[in-house]
């Protein structure tokens, strides 16, 4: 759909920039990309992560319960804030972004 | 006793508050104050219905007996709701477009709208979810018996306490879950309550949690240190349960009928999933947090042998904390009812809707019915079946009375239900998914669960003969219910999860791949497939208004502003609603149906008006009905194009020929004037030197004869002009006579040489003629076809402007028509002249004008009279005119 920044040809130095408000539009729309991706990457990092304690069995002193509880419930905690980051930061990004990729009506 | 009634007096306060709040906020919806019920908080707290008192009591006896794998109930749904993005985001947007009303409803709208299907769904989802409902019931029951006299588990069955319980929530749900005939099948008020009963749980365990950790253990950092010193202190778990449990629960999060109801049907706005897609994992979380420590703990201080689903209460009753013990019993009460309350009323949508309805229908076949007599059958069908769920939990619970440990039927259900999952996903990111193949793939998930599972949950010998364990049905090893095909997993559970979702999704792939899908089923299947928000904007709450709009808005399109305003006006005065919009009621819709059906057609209009007021589904009939109007449609203006392409051609040649008389009048006016002026200045010569003859004396007599021929020749050239229009005349009146006689046309064109050129003197123009050509005997009438010949020479000699003129005379014979042509070198006639030059009085220049425009004209007539025509050729240099005239003149004058 649009070119990402790094498609935008550089600025010469010490000229106002010309079009400012469509790189402004292209910025956030990437942007609003990467948020999304960032949402699908999310759950996928979680299972990884959950599943991770299952490859601790074979080392030579058994791990302790409880730094598995709580290397398991940092987890979680650190994925639901982020994806709570996550969450306000695309909704600040669809409020400004003109292409709203059939979002919301 | 006491402590018993206190229980009861307590439940029945709790449930009042229910009644209070549901009732509360159902009023609230009513009267229209719907923003803090659509709350996404609110949303995300009645989410909360999937930790059920199997949760609150059965995770820590889970923990207690199997270490850390009851953590993986609660990982896979937090991952679910992680990647909201996926699946969810999407899974709402089709239920709010589509209207789904529940997951049966979902799969056989997605499938074509197959009823088989909802069936197949409904059963699983009640078989799957009877169990479950037992469940509930048994924990209620353990949980009153904690507080009352030490009873032995096994007599537990025989307590009325289900019963009651069953009872109390069957009104409730009945009450408050079919209050209204929603389309969207929201329930305010059961949210709303269900919030409510959230809160409540995830308190009583904190409380426990926080009493066990800083009022027992002494801290975090003593819990911990106590954790690792108990049984379940070093990290041990099955990696497979693990993986496949976490598997099995997100799976079960999607589709679980309650599940479903809450998180899709009761889902109202991208907003609520957006806070839920991170709050709710923040509640799980908190909800699984003290399950460890309450275990550890319980195994510590309680006595050997104590059931560890009950530590929740048994632990503060063992410390004296009757508070926090009533406490928790609240929390697991409420954890049963919210759950019982939820999967009641999805599961009594389905059964209604799926099963009831349809042969309710069609019993009714063929007999009128009035909306208002269906309306009623509905909601008794949903009470029906309401109480119906209920009394089969209840049922399920008094016979196998209370006989495993909680979390086993949990997981029994949730393998059930998860059959769904592939056609489920399949139906909403695989186009090619059809109905054959869901069947299929339903069919074989189901089957194997229950072979593999279900009835070997009853216990060997129970359902299935013991034989069958050990040997295999009829000595076949390989069919063996816990090791299929001689694979064993050492876990009952993995291996029937292995083997049913596997073999379910190989049969849906196989079968959606070897079927064709009907038009229904891939008009489905697109919109499902590629579900988008548009259009589907937050529903109103207030059902009818969301729809007078959307059919107001079509209407507009489809009629223009000012009449639709005007129609919905008038049938909002017919239904005494002065300055509101009409309520979308069966007669409103029936005109506005006719209405429209004249701009778009019937069957377009009906189509149109079911979608939106999402009552009557577009059937293939309906689609059917669609293209036949339009191909309708397409051939009219197809006609309309070829009339009017007609009338243009017709337009066109009215156009030339105006044109053509208009020059005729101009032309005409002119020669008028010019003979006019041709009459009048011989007349004028005539009386001139006449006057000069009667009135001068002694004129000369060379004066006299020279004035006399003066007036002689005038006179003369007048006759001319009189004898030309008189021939002419005569030509076209058909009057003349032809005088047939058989000549050479070589004599006849020397003739009209040597007459044409006879008064030239020398200086005149060059003809060249091929006299082989020429040897043609013609029978026709010699003098006028002469005269014709001399006009057209004589033509060429006056109005030749070459520097040295010269005409040919070519003769062809074409299949028995002579060609005469007579060609210039000269410039031609102009070509807007060329169709004028025929007409009489045609002329085209001025300046030469030695003839009266008449030569032409009768030209013409003669050829036409002798069988032939005349034309003129364009583009061959010069002038060029040519004859054609028949070999054998046969055609005599009339």
């Amino acid at each position: 759909m649009t070119r990402p920044p790094g498609g935008v040809p550089p600025r010469p130095p010490g000229k106002p920039p010309a079009r400012h408000a469509p790189f402004q539009i292209e910025r956030q729309s990437f942007r609003r990309r990467r948020l999304i991706d960032a949402a699908c990457a999310l759950p996928l990092l979680g299972w990884v992560l959950w599943w991770l304690p299952l490859l601790w069995r074979g080392a030579d002193a058994p791990m302790p319960a409880s730094l598995v509880l709580v290397y398991i419930f940092g987890i979680w905690l650190g994925l639901a804030l982020a994806a709570a980051r996550l969450v306000r930061l695309l909704g600040g990004a669809r409020n400004t972004s003109p292409l709203p990729e059939g979002d919301d009506p | 006793m006491s402590t018993l009634n206190l229980l009861a007096a307590i439940s029945i306060a709790y449930v009042a508050l229910l009644f209070g709040v549901a009732f509360f906020a159902e009023r609230a919806a009513q009267s229209g104050r719907v923003r803090w019920l659509r709350a996404p908080i609110v949303y995300t707290l009645s989410l909360s219905i999937y930790c059920t008192a199997w949760t609150f009591y059965g995770a820590v006896g889970s923990a207690a007996r199997n270490g850390f794998e009851y953590l993986t109930i609660y990982l896979g749904p937090s991952l679910v709701m992680l990647g909201w993005w996926w699946i969810l985001r999407k899974l709402v947007r089709i239920g709010r477009n589509q209207r789904i009303t529940s997951i049966a409803d979902l799969i056989s709208s997605r499938y074509g709208k197959s009823n088989l299907l909802g069936i197949g769904v409904t059963i699983l989802a009640v078989i799957g979810t009877t169990p479950y409902i037992a469940l509930q019931l048994q924990s209620v029951t353990l949980s009153v018996e904690v507080f009352s006299e030490p009873v032995p588990i096994e007599e537990a069955g025989n307590s009325l306490t289900a019963f009651w319980v069953a009872a109390g929530l069957a009104v409730f749900t009945v009450i408050f879950g079919t209050r209204n005939l929603d389309a969207n099948e929201r329930h305010h008020g059961v949210v709303m309550a269900i919030a409510v009963e959230a809160v409540v749980k995830l308190t009583a365990l904190v409380a426990l949690g926080v009493f066990v950790v800083w009022g027992l253990s002494g801290g975090v950092a003593a819990t911990l240190a106590r954790i690792d010193a108990s049984e379940l202190g070093t990290w041990q778990v099955n990696n497979g349960r693990w993986a496949g449990v976490m598997l099995l629960s997100a799976a079960a999060f999607l589709c679980l009928p309650r599940m479903f109801q809450v998180l899709v049907v009761e889902n109202d706005n991208d907003a609520q999933l957006r806070m839920a897609a991170w709050a709710f994992p923040l509640y799980l979380m908190a909800m699984s947090l003290f399950i460890v420590p309450i275990a550890v703990t319980g195994l510590d201080l309680l006595p050997e042998g104590s059931n560890p689903d009950l530590f929740v209460l048994t632990l503060p009753l063992s410390q004296g904390q009757e508070g926090l013990a009533l406490l928790a019993f609240l929390g697991g009460f409420s954890s049963a009812t919210s759950m019982v309350i939820v999967a009641a009323i999805a599961l009594s949508t389905m059964v209604s809707n799926h099963i009831v309805m349809p042969v309710w229908l069609r019993l009714r076949e063929g007999t009128a019915s009035v909306s208002g007599d269906v309306r009623n059958v509905v909601l008794l069908s949903r009470r029906l079946s309401i109480a119906g769920v209920l009394l089969l939990g209840y049922l399920y619970y008094a016979l196998s009375g209370g006989r495993t440990e909680l979390a086993a039927i949990g997981l029994i259900a949730f393998t059930g239900v998860a059959q769904v999952l592939p056609v489920l996903m399949g139906g909403i990111f695989w186009r090619g998914a059809t109905r054959v193949g869901a069947l299929a793939g339903l069919t074989a998930g189901f089957s194997i669960w229950v072979y593999t599972l279900y009835l070997p949950s009853f216990g060997p010998g129970t359902v299935l003969p013991a034989s069958w364990f050990a040997d295999g049905p009829l000595g076949i090893t390989l069919l063996r219910p816990e090791a299929l095909f001689g694979v064993s997993f050492d876990d009952k559970l993995l291996h029937a999860v292995f083997w049913s979702l596997l073999l379910n999704t190989l049969a849906f792939v196989g079968g959606s791949l070897f079927s064709a899908a009907s038009p229904l089923e891939r008009l489905q299947g697109a919109q499902f497939v590629s579900a988008r928000a548009a259009g589907a904007g937050p529903r109103s709450w207030l059902q009818s208004t969301a729809e007078s709009e959307d059919l107001m808005v079509m209407t507009q399109r489809i009629l223009g502003p000012d009449e639709a305003q005007a129609l919905f006006l008038r049938e909002a005065r017919a239904q005494g609603l002065e300055g509101e919009l009409p309520a979308p009621t069966p007669e409103f819709l029936q005109v506005l149906e006719r209405e429209l059906a004249g701009s778009v057609g019937a069957a377009t209009a009906h189509a149109m008006v079911g979608q939106i007021t999402g009552g009557a589904m577009v059937s293939v009939e309906d689609l059917m009905a669609v293209a036949d109007e339009t191909a309708q449609m397409m051939e009219y203006s197809a006609r309309l194009e070829a009339q009017s392409l007609e009338l243009s051609r017709t337009a066109a040649q009215l156009r030339r020929a105006n044109d053509k008389l208009t020059r005729l009048s101009v032309q005409k006016d002119a020669f008028l004037s010019q003979i006019s002026h041709e009459l009048r200045t011989p007349m004028s010569s005539i009386r001139a030197f006449s006057e000069i003859l009667r009135d001068t004396q002694g004129l000369t007599r060379a004066d006299q004869n020279r004035y006399a021929s003066i007036i002689h020749d005038e006179a003369m050239r007048l006759t001319r002009l009189l004898d030309d229009l008189l021939d002419l005349s005569v030509l076209e009146n058909g009057q003349v006579n032809l005088n047939l006689t058989e000549g050479r046309l070589e004599d006849i064109l020397d003739r009209a040489v040597s007459a044409a050129l006879a008064d030239e003197a020398g200086s005149g123009i060059r003809v060249i003629r091929r006299r082989v050509g020429e040897q043609v005997r013609l029978t026709t009438d010699v003098e006028r076809l002469s005269q014709v010949f001399i006009n057209l020479i004589s033509n060429a000699r006056k109005y030749c402007d070459a520097e040295a003129p010269e005409l040919q005379i070519v003769v062809t014979d074409a299949r028995g028509q002579l060609l005469v042509d007579f060609i210039d070198n000269g410039s031609g006639v102009a070509p807007e002249a060329q169709d004028v030059i025929f007409e009489k009085f045609a002329r085209v220049s001025d300046q030469k004008a030695g003839g009266a425009g008449l030569g032409l004209a009768i030209s013409r007539q003669i050829v036409t009279r002798l069988g032939g025509e005349i034309s003129y050729l364009a583009d061959r240099g010069g002038a060029a005119f040519r004859v054609v005239l028949p070999v054998r003149q046969e055609m005599a004058a009339q």
